[in-house]
């Protein structure tokens, strides 16, 4: 995004070493490295997708969650069966909030839980057979195009081979059976778990159907969730500009795109973090290539479209670009005259995912909200950095478990014309493959904090007092409890959508009712400063 | 239809659970250590399992849900998970100073063994654990019994910890409490002081987990069982436990321990269970019952007989927690409504033996069942195949409800869609009412949206 006119806002060292301060010693030397003073000029090492520290009270989870709660959850057509105790399974149960469109087809298993609910006996003697059996049962009762199946903690102790199994019922059934080794110790956190959904699904379901779908231009969609219908809003653009949308990964997405996503012109991604292995290995494999877009903050969104009309060099797309974003703005225009005045100098600090906290800047920018302190719950360096750091991040113990894959060129499929287009654009300063990362975009002295805890954002609030403060659910009523409202930027609260002009238009009115609304100053009981009454009932004898 | 796949015709099912009536042990663990003052529930085992159950009880409550976990990573799941826990139990007291951690395992903790008591006793002999504080713990395989089984174990940890006997008993009773809303156990302590009873209640959720709006945030809020209470437990008169599958244990262990004798009854949801529960009560604390509680028996009464002809024949699903179902079904026939289908994925042969006893004469063509397999999506078939009146159970009855235009009743855990369960009690008379309360604006509010124009009722 690229704020023009950074601020400089006051050295937080004090509070840094205050924070650091409370910390058993070695605890508060692995933190130090994860708690950065920004400044957007120069470049500083961010420490991140390590390890949490035992006991210090997280925001992660784990890589189960990541791939299948996050990557695999909002796809509507695959029956996505959990084998494991009930517990993994309950708790993904719908809880993402990923908005479906069942399609032409109907097919939408989203509002159902799949689970083995391992035993103590499939613990002792071996899960197998009860994973097989259940993948014939949900074949026989609910007849899917696919059904896959995500480990969880204990079967990848006992060793149960999930991937055997899936090969044999797929030959059984004849129907797609793949298989996530995504138990939740992977990693160190839920970003584990992209890593093997993206894998997963580029080697067992994109490349299955390679017909060409109609329509000029062809484009997939990745790290885009639809959480509160964040994608309903973009198809629509995407089909008012003239542009076939094969797939998104994965919000609103049927199984039956992601087979045919290799088929397009232009990757663009989202959410860096969760899904740039899908647009690199895409490109080695089939020529395409990927630009960062954002949709999150009515300027982003502008400038995201603008970049995929420049990308295909096409003067009646680029009008009809331009006369979306001219009638969207005015709404956007307008709201913003109503609800700046009552947001403009308010503080804002978000912890958040591994885009959020980046993107959603965006928008209090737009309002004139400041956002003071940022960072990624499950982010990689990169994230935080800019891609220029990814020759030069250290592989540690963790990371290394989690495979890489080798993928080669497809010889029949690759298309040879868009490198080509890629290094003409290139040469006019067209960016493709880049992400500049979220520390550059913020204010000098904004304080990076990286897997933050939950002593960490006490102290935080303490010491800048924000309007409002973005994080999750386990966070929300903690920071309501200051009085100080919270947004949650994985649920929306519920609400949504955010993304486009319209989610930006949401949004401004959202926090504005936030940041506004009068129970905060309702809190203190009208006779908290009367103690003088008090005592005198108190004192009287009746 | 949102259940769109759910067919009307049932095939035996022997591996796949559909859309479950349960989840894991440890949420159970974690929500009855948040019954202790001062305490900080602890996982043992990777984040996402503290992160999914500090997520489902927010969203239940609203309110903050504070734990920690031991991060497991691919190391300490092969290795051990020794060294993670000292780190924790050390970095816990250093940083958030509670007088409690509650340690449960997970699955992962479990599968590769590791010994919460060594690891316990190792952290105090290491000077992890300052003086005057605990560590207290239990084991919580998530491939055992359901999220109930989790509490009654934690109750278990707590019994095995604190409770002291001098050898002389004092007039006290333990209120062993099942597993409840924090407002159920608020009533409890009510009608126990209105029965001039001195008991001692745990755990308590009560003041943690439905904490004012004060502008301040404090890590441990008011309530909760002291440690002090917790300690002279050992020496009360005696224990009643509420809740069978939530509390027996625990209540066995006490005798056992400090010769605490017990009695159990179930949770007092409804007229009939709750007249055993304050008869026990009565008994155990050797009190008289009061006119007052007398008098809130006569209102609930009251209030059945002046609504009966809305509820008489009704035809009810259920779906949730043993404890809770048992003396539900036991209130809805004494309704006259016909609890007809009812599962719960708790395991436990004598939930099937004690819904036989009150159903097989009243209600003989009900459908029940309990432990694997016994899923929402069970049920939802059964109702498929012949429809209810009601249902009543957790949030994830909505679907049911709006596909096939059933007014739902939210009881049970987690309601993560309407506000309510945290605040007015559901047990005792009062809480009965509140329930007939609910039933009833959901049956009337029904009959009033689908009665002719020409019969359309103002009074009713």
């Amino acid at each position: 995004m690229s704020k023009k006119n950074k601020a400089i806002l006051p050295d937080p060292s004090e509070l840094k070493e205050e924070i650091l301060s409370k910390y058993p010693k070695k605890v508060a030397k692995k933190r130090a490295g994860s708690i950065v003073i920004n400044d957007p000029e120069e470049h500083q090492v961010q420490q991140s997708n390590v390890r949490t520290i035992p006991g210090i009270i997280t925001q992660r989870g784990c890589c189960y969650a990541g791939c299948k709660g996050v990557v695999l959850g909002p796809t509507r057509d695959i029956v996505n069966l959990t084998h494991g105790p009930i517990g993994c399974g309950f708790y993904s149960w719908l809880t993402r909030r990923n908005q479906t469109d069942a399609g032409a087809d109907g097919t939408n298993f989203i509002p159902y839980c799949f689970s083995t609910d391992m035993q103590d006996s499939n613990i002792v003697f071996g899960g197998e057979k009860k994973l097989a059996q259940a993948i014939r049962e949900a074949y026989e009762i609910f007849k899917p195009h696919a059904i896959s199946i995500f480990s969880t903690c204990p079967v990848g102790l006992i060793g149960d081979d999930i991937h055997t199994v899936a090969r044999t019922m797929k030959k059984e059934l004849g129907i797609n059976v793949f298989g996530f080794s995504c138990e939740g110790y992977k990693g160190v956190s839920q970003s584990a778990g992209h890593h093997i959904a993206n894998n997963r699904i580029f080697t067992d379901v994109v490349g299955l159907d390679d017909s060409v779908r109609p329509g000029k231009y062809r484009i997939n969609l990745l790290g885009e969730y639809n959480i509160g219908g964040d994608a309903f809003e973009l198809e629509n653009y995407f089909e008012e500009i003239g542009i076939t949308l094969v797939s998104t990964f994965s919000g609103n997405s049927s199984i039956l795109d992601f087979e045919n996503s290799h088929m397009v012109d232009l990757n663009m991604v989202m959410c860096h973090r969760s899904i740039n292995y899908i647009a690199e290995m895409m490109e080695k494999k089939y020529g395409v290539p990927w630009i960062k877009v954002n949709f999150i903050g009515a300027e982003a969104t502008a400038k995201s479209l603008r970049k995929i009309a420049e990308y295909f060099e096409d003067d009646e797309m680029m009008a009809k670009v331009e006369k979306l974003i001219r009638r969207e703005m005015q709404e956007v225009t307008d709201t913003l005259k109503d609800v700046k005045p009552r947001c403009e100098g308010k503080l804002a600090m978000m912890f958040v995912g591994g885009s959020r906290a980046h993107h959603y800047q965006e928008l209090f920018t737009e309002i004139g909200m400041q956002t003071v302190s940022a960072g990624y719950e499950f982010a990689h360096r990169d994230d935080y950095e800019g891609r220029k750091v990814l020759g030069s991040i250290k592989v540690d113990a963790d990371s290394r478990n989690i495979e890489e894959l080798e993928v080669e060129k497809d010889e029949k499929l690759f298309r040879k014309d868009l490198p080509e287009k890629k290094a003409k654009l290139e040469a006019k300063g067209y960016k493709f493959s880049d992400y500049e990362g979220m520390m550059p975009d913020m204010d000098k002295n904004s304080l990076v904090i990286d897997d933050i805890s939950h002593w960490e954002s006490e102290k935080l609030i303490e010491y800048y007092k924000p309007a409002i403060f973005c994080a999750g659910i386990k966070e929300k009523y903690v920071i309501q409890k200051y009085g100080i409202p919270l947004k949650q930027l994985h649920s929306y609260d519920y609400g949504g959508p955010f993304a486009g002009f319209k989610g930006a238009v949401n949004f401004y009115k959202e926090i504005d009712r936030m940041v506004n609304t009068r129970i905060w100053k309702l809190i203190p009981p009208p006779w908290k400063d009367q103690p003088e009454i008090v005592a005198k009932f108190a004192d009287a004898e009746y | 239809m949102l259940l769109r796949h759910t067919p009307k015709e049932i095939k035996e099912r022997s591996a796949l659970t559909v859309n479950p009536a349960k989840t894991c042990q440890p949420i159970g663990a974690m929500y009855a250590a948040l019954g202790i003052h001062g305490c900080l529930p602890h996982s043992h085992g990777s984040q996402g399992c503290c992160s999914y159950h500090r997520s489902t009880l927010t969203r239940h409550y609203k309110e903050p849900v504070m734990a920690a976990t031991s991060s497991f990573t691919e190391g300490s799941s092969v290795f051990g998970g020794q060294a993670n826990l000292l780190t924790a139990i050390n970095n816990i007291f250093t940083i958030y100073e509670p007088d409690v951690i509650a340690i449960h395992s997970t699955c992962l903790s479990e599968t590769i063994g590791d010994d919460l008591k060594q690891i316990s006793e190792k952290a105090k002999e290491e000077g992890k654990v300052p003086l005057g504080k605990h560590v207290i713990y239990c084991n919580t395989p998530s491939y055992v019994g359901s999220h109930v089984t989790g509490y009654a174990n934690m109750l278990k940890g707590i019994v095995d910890y604190f409770p002291e006997s001098t050898g002389k008993k004092v007039d006290c009773l333990n209120l062993i409490s099942g597993w409840v809303e924090p407002a159920d156990m608020r009533e409890v302590k009510r009608m126990a002081k209105m029965m001039g009873a001195n008991t001692i209640i745990f755990p308590d959720t009560s003041d943690v987990l439905d904490a004012p709006q004060t502008g301040r945030y404090t890590m441990y809020p008011k309530g909760g069982t002291s440690i002090s209470e917790l300690i002279a437990s050992g020496n009360s008169k005696a224990s009643l436990g509420f809740g069978e599958w939530a509390t027996k244990d625990a209540a066995i262990k006490l005798e056992n321990k400090c010769k605490v004798p017990f009695e159990i009854t179930d949770l007092p949801i409804g007229l009939c269970a709750t007249d055993r529960f304050v008869q026990a009560l009565s008994k155990l604390a050797e009190v008289t019952i009061p006119e007052s509680i007398t008098t809130e028996r006569g209102r609930l009464v009251d209030v059945i007989t002046d609504y009966q002809q809305y509820l008489y024949g009704k035809r009810v699903a259920l779906w949730g927690d043993p404890d809770q179902l048992i003396p539900l079904v036991e209130f809805l026939l004494d309704l006259d409504m016909k609890p007809v289908y009812i599962v719960s994925g708790t395991p436990g042969k004598k939930m099937a033996a004690k819904l036989e006893k009150l159903l097989s004469e009243k209600v003989p063509e009900a459908r029940y069942k309990n432990g694997e397999l016994a899923d929402m999506f069970l049920m939802h078939q059964w109702i498929k195949n012949e429809p209810v009146d009601l249902l009543i159970g957790n949030s994830y009855g909505k679907y049911i409800s709006r596909d096939e235009n059933i007014p739902f009743l939210r009881m049970g855990f987690p309601i993560m869609d309407r506000v309510g369960h945290s605040y007015f009690p559901t047990v005792g008379y009062m809480g009965g009412i509140r329930i007939l309360e609910k039933i009833l604006g959901l049956l009337m509010d029904k009959q009033d949206a689908d009665s002719p124009e020409t019969s359309f009722e103002l009074v009713m």
